[in-house]
């Protein structure tokens, strides 16, 4: 990896005024993205993964958030940037894809017009004709079928598979070193699901694009990222390598989160582990470590809060926030000789 | 009614939406056969799982198997007597032994009522209990999901997605069913919170011995749950066997597509089967 990362997010904070009160959405994150990397953002629904990626490209800007910390795109400072310099920015250096293709497109307006739309409102010099050839090669290159014909469809006459390819290809349309993918297989079938990561892996191999995938589907991430942020109520509870996160995992969430699956390979439990309870409001956020209410292994010096910070002598990226020793960790984590939370109750 | 006799027991079913075209004058011009001669059969006490991607007629499955939608032939039988094309009057007692679980557990529950009310209503409607038994009723039950009895009085929007999914299934139970269609019950819910509803399933079929209808297009849930499945695609069948020969012997190349395609939560096994998948092409 070179000096300077493309992408350094320094402590990043974003709090919101609401009726209910203040609320600290995004509690401190940090990481450095390279390019052709894939950094995987884990976590519930409230867990702040959203907001985090969308403070990266300033859209959480509004007059009830407050947003502290760094985002360096090449060292360049976005946090304070100007919304001009900001929106030359998105699409251009950084996009971003969806969950939901169809909210994403203009119903109204045709498929490529939207991408023509796209390329010509950051390059001016670019012709009508050529921006639409370009449209029609980015719809081909992310394997749309008869893309000459189909860049005239309106986007209901795409197949949700197909919509999500033609939002990567306008995502793609300007080049951008960084994207931000926000759940951009949960509402696909499986089977189109690994389509578009296979298509998103390549993207990431031959040309170098840098991705920050925000996902609920350990599965996916599995498939995917090479680096993994698990967020909990706001705050990272444990960042590492793919391979540390799923083979030695420090945080009791995270044994949490990988035992409740259902995997297909593995023999069938009988009864599939739990994490009991539900994520906390962000509006009455329990003394110290947010999990404490739910994890069975709450102890003594849980009432504080734990900091992020590597625990393990021979990995100093992975970090967690727990305050077991390792020995504890890779003892309690053992359940039914596999990995979880704690045996599931009868 | 002998044990050995399913409770539920579908047969060559087929449902067909008309496709209209014209102007004050509707021509039929096609059709769409969303359900296209199916058959199944579900033992009491038992889980027959259906998986499929979208369109594939499932939720039309669960809907014409409650006589919700009529179907356009075929037949379904439950404990034994024919229940396709019964009038609205006759098919009324036997709502009692079949219900539904949604998959949206926002747009299921209505926002003006309070929670004693959408778990009372099918008591009330069926005439089953009025006044002090009804709430006593509706408080056992909150409770037998793991809710609290002093949730009665509350709106559901005060309620997290997998706290609204335990109140649409006490409102599924409240009437003692034999048959539950639960159509993607889990998956508008959080992975932590998933784990929590299937086992809650799973407890009320044991304890009042419960048949279930799973429909899902996650395979991995589908499978925990069930004792058989059944794959669909394109309004029909292709393939259906117990649980594990589904998921690890499957014979149909549709059903095999669908297993190949589920990633797996393990980064080792998912490089060696995209190093084998680029191998072989």
């Amino acid at each position: 990896m070179s000096a300077e990362p493309l992408l350094a997010v320094r402590d990043l904070r974003v709090g919101f005024a609401t009726e209910g009160g203040p609320l600290q959405a995004v509690d401190g994150v940090s990481f450095d993205l390279a390019a052709g990397e894939v950094l995987a953002i884990v976590g519930e629904s409230g867990a702040g993964k959203s907001v985090a990626a969308q403070t990266i490209m300033g859209l959480s800007r509004s007059r009830n958030a407050r947003i502290e910390g760094s985002v360096k795109l090449h060292g360049d400072e976005l946090i304070d940037a100007d919304d001009a310099v900001l929106r030359r920015l998105r699409g251009e250096q950084v996009a971003m894809i969806f969950q939901d293709p169809m909210t994403s497109f203009n119903p109204v307006y045709r498929v490529g017009a939207q991408i023509v739309e796209a390329i010509r409102a950051h390059r001016a010099d670019v012709s009508k004709s050529e921006a639409r050839a370009r449209a029609v090669a980015l719809l081909d290159s992310v394997g749309i079928p008869e893309a000459a014909r189909r860049v005239d469809d309106y986007p209901h006459e795409f197949s949700g598979g197909m919509r999500q390819r033609a939002m990567i290809a306008m995502a793609l349309a300007l080049e951008p070193e960084v994207l931000i993918a926000d759940e951009p297989t949960t509402a696909l079938d499986v089977t189109i699901q690994a389509q578009i990561l296979r298509l998103l892996g390549s993207l990431n191999r031959e040309r170098g694009l840098a991705t920050i995938l925000i996902t609920h589907d350990l599965g996916v991430v599995a498939e995917v990222a090479d680096r993994v942020l698990v967020m909990y109520a706001g705050k990272v509870v444990e960042q590492g390598t793919l391979d540390e996160i799923f083979y030695d995992p420090q945080h009791p969430y995270t044994w949490g989160l990988l035992g409740s699956l259902t995997r297909l390979d593995r023999p069938r439990p009988k009864r599939l582990p739990q994490i009991s309870g539900a994520p906390p409001s962000l509006l009455d956020l329990p003394q110290g470590c947010s999990f404490r209410p739910r994890c069975p292994h709450e102890f003594s010096k849980c009432p504080r809060t734990p900091p992020l910070e590597a625990r393990l002598a021979d990995a100093p990226d992975h970090r967690d926030r727990c305050w077991l020793t390792p020995e504890q960790k890779r003892e309690k984590r053992q359940v039914g000789g596999q990995i979880g939370l704690e045996a599931p109750s009868a | 009614m002998n044990d050995g006799e399913p409770l539920l027991e579908v047969t060559d079913l087929v449902k067909h939406f008309p496709v209209k075209r014209g102007v004050l004058i509707d021509r039929q011009v096609d059709q769409v056969r969303a359900v296209d001669g199916i058959g199944f059969s579900i033992p009491r006490g038992q889980t027959l799982g259906l998986v499929g991607e979208s369109g594939s007629g499932k939720s039309t499955v669960c809907r014409v198997t409650l006589q919700l939608l009529r179907p356009t032939s075929g037949s379904v039988r439950f404990e034994g007597s024919e229940i396709a094309g019964l009038s609205r009057r006759r098919l009324r007692p036997l709502r009692r032994q079949m219900q539904m679980i949604f998959q949206d557990p926002y747009a299921s529950l209505n926002p003006r009522k309070r929670v004693g009310q959408i778990v009372g209503s099918p008591l009330k409607l069926q005439g089953v209990a009025s006044g002090g038994e009804l709430r006593r009723q509706v408080q056992e039950l909150l409770d037998r999901v793991g809710l609290s009895p002093d949730d009665y009085a509350r709106y559901p929007h005060e309620f997290s997605g997998g706290q609204r999914q335990r109140i649409g299934i006490a409102r599924a139970i409240a009437l003692k069913p034999k048959l539950i269609v639960a159509d993607e019950p889990v998956s508008a819910l959080d992975v932590s919170i998933q784990a929590q509803i299937i086992n809650l399933l799973d407890d009320l079929q044991d304890e009042l011995g419960l048949t279930y209808l799973f429909v899902a297009h996650d395979i991995g849930v589908v499978r925990h749950i069930s004792d058989r499945i059944a794959v669909m695609h394109d309004g029909k069948i292709v393939e259906q066997g117990t649980a594990d020969q589904v998921c690890e012997r499957p014979s149909d190349d549709y059903t095999k597509k669908l297993l190949a395609a589920v990633p797996i939560p393990d980064p080792r096994e998912s490089r060696e089967r995209r190093a084998a998948t680029l191998g072989s092409a």
